[in-house]
């Protein structure tokens, strides 16, 4: 496989992350639009991620968050314009689309449950076949932040437990020397104290790749994401500073629909106080 | 007791052929979502290829078996990449096109070289007798069974081992994930098909070694069991395909043999059945 690397005059992925301008978005969606069996399920989104640190996608259930995210990767038919640091994207295949150097970490974690630990992180590997795209794999990087990965290689995958399978799950995006990272809702059904550990984790590797995450839990997105876009009924309805979305109240009621005290209300890090609810509460249209 | 061994060396022969057809079925379905009809068509090439090499081209039979299975290897790559590829999207077409390969090869071959059944060449090695247990059983159902057992162990390894088998072991679990693992999956299924018309087409060219002949039929005919072994087996599981295969070879010869002919056809039937009640996701727990 031929690479089609756009050639950035700065080395790495990763350093030209952080050393880009901020007025140039690293990923830029416009426009996008997906329909699945006649169904119209995005109108229109459009979505910059920052070049540094984590971006958040936000909006109620069923805003079209995780189809986005999909039609990003190209594993739903989509229209519209997907352009990663300058290349057009969406029109690719799912693999050229992460052979781009993007790592996902999707909804329901895509862990191969007959596989154990070790070959999971290993058919992630881009390696050194076919162009330095990928880079030698990162071992070091991901036993450091997840050593449980590191004593468990041998095991079955689908005997882990939710948070270790999401561990596998944002191992496998930072195997590779990626330009982004999307994680989707990576703190979804994890018990409190895993999900200040996930939130631990994704705030490390925002120091050097940028992170689209996805997520309900608005004290993390508050802890980590600097800019955020909300969906709603499957078109963009908000873009914009996170911090000054969820201090507005009465706009983030209208666009999340969260309540007006908790958790918007709690401390500096409310994720990693069990006291404090993680899973936001949600009005149902 | 001469009798049941016999039955039984039958039996596992049998068995061993529909495991050289059902291994690569599961794993095509298993990885593909491909209900393979044409699978059937891949055995007769392999057949009369492993056939015309030896008798009209007076090629040895140990040459004609390895040109029997490399043509049968060329006709599920060109298959795979010229017809279910392009209807990747469209299952229901992809099914119908296999389907029309299914039939279409038989009566092709029967145009070429007509429907009766042509005499297949016997190598004075494998044409004798061994006696096991006080029966007289022929070589060639010993040839049937070492080539299963060899196809068995080289998948298993192929599997475990090489970054190929992981892709296909990932991909039978979900086939998107590995995608956006920045894997094109499409390789795999070409090296699936070409495995599975490897083992399809030295199933041909041993089977025409085990029923004396071919006939342009014999593909088509030995399709359904191995679909019901693929089914009992669990869709892609190669292990759990070799043991249904095994089981179903023995149900069958032993009902053939002390019920009338054809309720051992009828028998296998019956066992796919109740274990589909009692295990609806085959031997293997594999969903199917």
């Amino acid at each position: 496989m031929t690479s089609s690397l756009p050639s950035s005059p700065s080395s790495t992925p990763r350093a030209a992350a952080s050393t880009s301008s901020a007025l140039e978005p690293l990923l830029s969606v416009r426009d996008l639009r997906v329909v699945i069996d006649g169904l119209h399920i995005l109108h229109g989104v459009d979505l910059d991620v920052a070049p540094a640190g984590v971006t958040a996608l936000l909006g109620r259930n069923g805003a079209g968050k995780t189809t986005t995210v999909k039609a990003v990767m190209g594993l739903v038919p989509r229209t519209g314009s997907v352009r990663l640091a300058g290349a057009e994207l969406s029109s690719l295949p799912t693999h050229l689309v992460v052979r781009h150097g993007i790592g996902y970490a999707p909804e329901d974690r895509g862990i191969f449950a007959g596989l154990t630990v070790a070959e999971n992180l290993r058919l992630a590997e881009r390696g050194a076949r076919g162009g330095e795209e990928g880079g030698e794999p990162d071992y070091a990087l991901v036993h450091e932040l997840f050593p449980e990965l590191k004593q468990r290689a041998g095991q079955l995958a689908g005997t882990l437990s939710g948070g270790q399978q999401q561990m596998v799950a944002i191992g496998r995006t930072l195997l590779n020397r990626n330009r982004l990272i999307i994680a989707d809702e990576p703190t979804k059904g994890l018990a409190p104290k895993i999900v200040s550990e996930v939130a631990e984790v994704l705030a490390r590797a925002a120091e050097a790749v940028p992170v689209l995450l996805v997520e309900q839990n608005l004290a993390l997105v508050r802890r980590l994401a600097g800019t955020c876009a909300v969906l709603a009924d499957g078109r963009t309805a908000h873009r914009g500073d996170t911090a000054e979305l969820l201090a507005d109240e009465e706009a983030a009621r209208r666009l999340l629909g969260v309540g007006s005290r908790h958790p918007l209300a709690g401390g500096p890090r409310p994720a990693a106080s069990p006291a404090t609810p993680v899973v936001t509460t949600e009005v149902k249209p | 007791m001469d009798t049941v061994v016999l039955l039984f060396c039958t039996g596992l022969g049998l068995g061993a052929l529909y495991f050289l057809v059902a291994s690569g079925l599961s794993l095509i379905f298993g990885l593909m979502d491909v209900l393979n009809f044409a699978h059937g068509a891949l055995l007769s090439i392999g057949a009369y290829a492993t056939w015309w090499a030896g008798a009209e081209a007076g090629l040895s039979f140990w040459l004609a078996v390895p040109f029997g299975t490399l043509v049968g290897t060329v006709a599920a790559v060109l298959l795979e990449l010229f017809l279910i590829r392009p209807l990747y999207s469209r299952p229901r077409d992809q099914i119908l096109a296999t389907v029309g390969v299914g039939l279409a090869v038989p009566a092709l071959l029967m145009g070429i070289w007509g429907a009766d059944a042509r005499p297949f060449p016997q190598p004075a090695l494998l044409s004798g007798t061994w006696h096991v247990f006080g029966a007289t059983v022929p070589v060639n159902r010993f040839v049937l069974v070492a080539a299963a057992v060899l196809l068995l162990l080289t998948l298993r390894l192929f599997l475990a081992r090489t970054r190929y088998g992981l892709i296909v072991r990932a991909g039978v679990e979900d086939r998107a994930m590995v995608t956006a693992l920045g894997i094109d999956v499409r390789r795999a299924f070409t090296l699936v098909f070409a495995i599975g018309g490897a083992a399809a087409a030295l199933g041909g060219a041993l089977g025409g070694l085990y029923f004396g002949s071919v006939n342009p039929g014999q593909g088509t005919g030995l399709l359904i069991f191995a679909f019901v072994v693929v089914v009992m087996g669990g869709m892609g599981s190669v292990t759990g395909a070799a043991a249904a295969s095994v089981g179903v070879g023995l149900v069958q010869q032993f009902a053939n043999y002390y019920t009338g002919a054809g309720l051992g056809d009828l028998s296998v039937v019956v066992l796919l059945a109740v274990l589909l009640l009692v295990r609806p996701r085959g031997l293997t727990g594999r969903l199917a």
